[in-house]
């Protein structure tokens, strides 16, 4: 098996980090490896960027209106 | 002489009128939660709210089959991807492309080359990426894909929630995601880079 150089392993756990679902021994070689790496270091700060902004910009509040259609369909029957 | 005890039919029907009516407000209160989900699912925001629309009547129809104590949030997602899916059916749409397997650090590099690693820096992706572009881009990864992504990283739900809700096995909500990132990535540089 041919070993990975360190920043593609690096990029290889990176998701996984970000979702803290990474064993301890695979945090531990992904935070060492990020300590001394500025490039991955800036690629972690921006991946974890990244998921914030998308999950900001691409949430909508409900129109205003919905909620009052909604509450008409209250007592619905099963038959209806 | 006091008033006679109300017979055991009426008090279930008393009781199960509380049941409904605790049901229908907890579901409500979820309301704006469901909907962004939505949102991001369909193309306009006229069809998420008739799904939205479409999954309460559902739901409030078939509120017994809800188990109280339980994930309610879950529960209203299932049945809205469900009639989603149902929808797709009917539309006929093509089937989606697999996306293309581009690295995790696809988008990054792309932006450093294009203009720096500076780029990279908080202020400067949110000065790169506009609110447009990853309405877009999340509108064009293929919906098997999107759906992960949606309920993980829009909806905050648990890889267990997104399991049960789409009824998968947990390693394809994780296989989904990772490659739905990717698509996401991949369709905000096309987006992003000219």
């Amino acid at each position: 098996m041919t070993a990975l150089d360190p920043c593609e392993r690096c990029e290889e756990l990176m998701q996984d980090f970000l979702d803290r679902t990474l064993t301890d021994r695979e945090w531990k070689e992904a935070e060492t490896h990020l300590a001394g790496c500025e490039y991955c270091a800036r690629r972690y700060r921006f991946e974890e960027t990244l998921r914030k902004y998308v999950r900001t910009t691409a949430a909508e509040r409900m129109p205003p209106g919905l909620l009052g259609k909604l509450e008409e369909l209250r007592g619905l029957d099963a038959t209806t | 002489m006091g008033d006679a005890e109300p017979a055991p039919e009426a008090r279930r029907i008393a009781q199960e009128a509380r049941d409904r009516v605790r049901f229908e407000e907890e579901a409500l209160g979820l309301a704006d939660q469901v909907y962004r989900v939505a949102r991001r699912l369909v193309g306009s925001r006229e069809e998420a709210e008739d799904l939205v629309q479409e999954a309460y009547a559902r739901a409030f129809r078939s509120w017994r089959s809800y188990t109280p104590g339980t994930n309610m949030r879950a529960w209203l997602l299932r049945i809205l991807t469900n009639l989603n899916v149902d929808r797709g059916r009917r539309m006929q749409r093509a089937p989606d492309m697999q996306p293309l397997e581009e690295s995790d650090y696809y988008l990054a590099n792309k932006l450093a080359s294009a203009g720096g690693e500076e780029v990279l820096d908080q202020e400067r992706v949110v000065e790169r990426l506009s609110q447009d572009s990853v309405v877009h881009a999340l509108a064009d990864i293929p919906s098997q894909f999107r759906e992960v992504v949606v309920l993980v990283d829009i909806g905050d739900f648990t890889y267990a929630d997104a399991a049960e809700i789409l009824d998968i096995p947990i390693g394809t909500v994780m296989s989904r995601l990772h490659r739905g990132r990717r698509a996401l990535k991949q369709k905000l540089a096309e987006e992003t880079i000219a």
